[in-house]
């Protein structure tokens, strides 16, 4: 049984003055996303992410389509306390303190009231706001009410998690702590469902990316394999002030940073170059394949149709 | 305990808890200042007609402070109830229940009941300033002092009526002009009965138009027994039974309609 299974979902909203004008959010989407599995849903703002979202968690109607969540219906009850969701920026109720909130979504959530207690201490402690627990959200920074956003969503241990834009406004460290949770909830065999359109994030902690553009699924792909295709280049960092000039003739792209120099070049020149180095006597650094990055294969399918086809994608 | 019976306990707890979490909004936001404002008018009120002393302080004390609780109550009701569940979507604080096992009509009822609880402690403090400004003026309470619970009690039954229709346009309209459309009908509503006349002496379609338009709005010229009371006249059995039926079912058509609104809407 698939965690996530999309079959052509689609919205279209109805704008204008008599709202008889359909607007796409939302093209047929197909997606299967299996337990344990960790999804980066990539896409420039308003591609389409938080519609998708927006679907799955019921607060949207679909114009066609369905979806399933471990095997149910989305608007099967039973399944909304199996799953957790951060929404994009979150906003709480701010006269309540993050220990109040969390206490009032997990019994919301089905949390036995014996236990709440002690799981919202737990949470508290896990995202670090265990001294800050009787202050009332509205006194909350931005980061810190993220926190509370990750932690009413994995309050009630779902089985499935929902984050969207999770590491959106944060800073450095928070973001690292975001990409431990998130590490910390594969671990424990949940499946992770995020949003994001920071690539790093997405190369780092998923298995599969699916890229979305104008309401469009462009492309699914599994990250490892993503990164593991070599591009026909090797790049070569050696020990120099000044790039040697035979380099020119291999084919190279060369910089020169302080006393090394970095120089890309075709892979059937490798022997070449690395001859030239031995005969100059310039001490080699290291040797590795050119390999794709998350970002040319984002690059690749946002682009329109047809320069895809062109660039034989 | 059979899974009927969970079911329907995990519906009662989940409307008791955001019901429980609306009070709590309402009483940190200072909604409950305004007996502030009420005792220092009814206190203001009781001494000034204390030291008149013309034999109209029972009337005096009973038609203000009756009147004074009623207008406060409804201007709660209004001013929150049209922000119940529109400020819910605005700031996005509905995305993190409604992903939660809470069935959209449940969040309704338990907005609705958090504001009518509000009102009801709120209407309970008022009502205790009433009776001990009744009592600074007559020294002593009457057999027909009893009938001042009745209208009090009548006042909360119009909260419930004006709390479900400031939810019902709340759910489609702006709050803007939820609050327009819930304080036209509340004056319509209190004179509900001159309509009813109007329409019984008015032919054709004028007639008809009246008389669908006097059913149709809340009749709250009933509710309205401050008068009665204050001359110390009796309120009927009937009439609270009446007043009980109609508050009740009023109230549920106004909040169906809300939750038939709500449940096809898409929180965009």
């Amino acid at each position: 049984m698939a965690a996530i299974e999309i079959l052509d979902l689609e919205k279209n909203y109805l704008v204008g003055f008599w709202r008889k004008r359909a607007k796409v959010a939302l093209r047929p989407l197909r997606l299967t996303i299996e337990p344990g599995e960790v999804f980066g849903f990539l896409g420039p703002n308003g591609a389409g992410k938080t519609t998708t979202l927006k679907l799955l968690m019921g607060l949207v109607f679909p114009t066609a389509g369905s979806a399933k969540l471990l095997g149910m219906e989305i608007d099967d009850p039973r399944v909304k306390s199996q799953i957790g969701f951060l929404p994009e920026q979150p906003y709480f109720y701010d006269h309540l303190s993050p220990r109040e909130l969390l206490n009032y979504y997990g019994r919301l959530s089905g949390v036995p009231a014996k236990v709440c207690s002690s799981r919202v201490e737990q949470m508290l402690a896990r995202v670090g706001l265990s001294d800050s627990a009787g202050v009332q959200l509205r006194k909350f920074s931005k980061g810190m009410l993220q926190r509370v956003g990750l932690a009413q969503a994995i309050l009630h241990d779902p089985k499935l998690v929902f984050l969207d834009e999770p590491m959106s406004g944060l800073d450095p460290m928070g973001r690292r702590e975001v990409r431990d949770l998130i590490q910390q909830l594969r671990s424990e065999g949940k499946t992770v469902f995020f949003s994001t359109h920071i690539l790093s994030d997405a190369e780092a902690l998923c298995d599969r990316v699916g890229i979305i553009h104008q309401g469009e699924l462009r492309g699914v792909g599994a990250v490892a394999e993503l990164l593991s295709q070599t591009k026909g280049k090797v790049e070569l960092i050696f020990v120099a002030t000044a790039v040697p000039p035979a380099f020119s003739h291999l084919g190279a792209e060369a910089r020169v940073s302080g006393d090394m120099v970095n120089a890309v070049l075709p892979q059937e020149h490798q022997d070449a170059a690395l001859d030239l180095l031995r005969r100059e006597r310039l001490k080699l650094v290291s040797l590795t394949p050119v390999r794709s990055s998350l970002e040319e294969y984002y690059i690749q399918k946002l682009r329109p149709a047809e320069n895809r086809k062109g660039a034989g994608a | 305990m059979n899974s009927a019976e969970s079911q329907s306990g995990g519906i009662n707890s989940r409307i008791a808890l955001i019901a429980f979490n609306t009070f709590r909004e309402a009483v940190r936001d200072r909604v409950l200042y305004n007996l502030i404002a009420f005792a220092l008018l009814i206190s203001g009120a009781a001494i000034l007609v204390g030291e008149i002393s013309i034999d109209i302080e029972r009337l005096v004390v009973v038609n203000l402070g009756l009147t004074a609780v009623s207008l406060f109550g409804v201007v709660i009701a209004i001013f929150i109830g049209i922000g119940l569940v529109s400020k819910e979507i605005d700031k996005r604080t509905l995305y993190t229940v409604l992903s939660r096992p809470v069935r959209r009509w449940e969040f309704v009822v338990g907005k609705f009941f958090g504001l009518t609880g509000t009102l009801v402690v709120n209407t309970f403090f008022m009502a205790l300033g009433v009776i001990l400004a009744l009592l600074y003026v007559a020294h002593r309470f009457e057999k027909m002092d009893w009938w001042v619970l009745a209208a009090l009690y009548f006042i909360v039954l119009q909260f419930f009526i004006v709390c479900a229709l400031s939810l019902l346009f709340s759910s489609f309209s702006t709050p803007l002009m939820s609050a327009v459309f819930t304080f036209a009908l509340f004056v319509i509503g209190n004179l509900a009965e001159d309509l009813r006349g109007f329409a019984r002496v008015t032919p054709g379609l004028a007639g008809g138009i009246a008389t669908a338009l006097a059913y149709v709005v809340p009749n709250f010229s009933a509710f309205n027994v401050i008068s009665q009371v204050a001359h110390g006249d009796p309120v009927s059995g009937q009439l609270i039974l009446y007043n009980t039926a109609y508050a009740l079912l009023y109230s549920a058509m106004a909040i169906s309609g809300a939750v038939l609104i709500f449940q096809r809407r898409n929180l965009k």
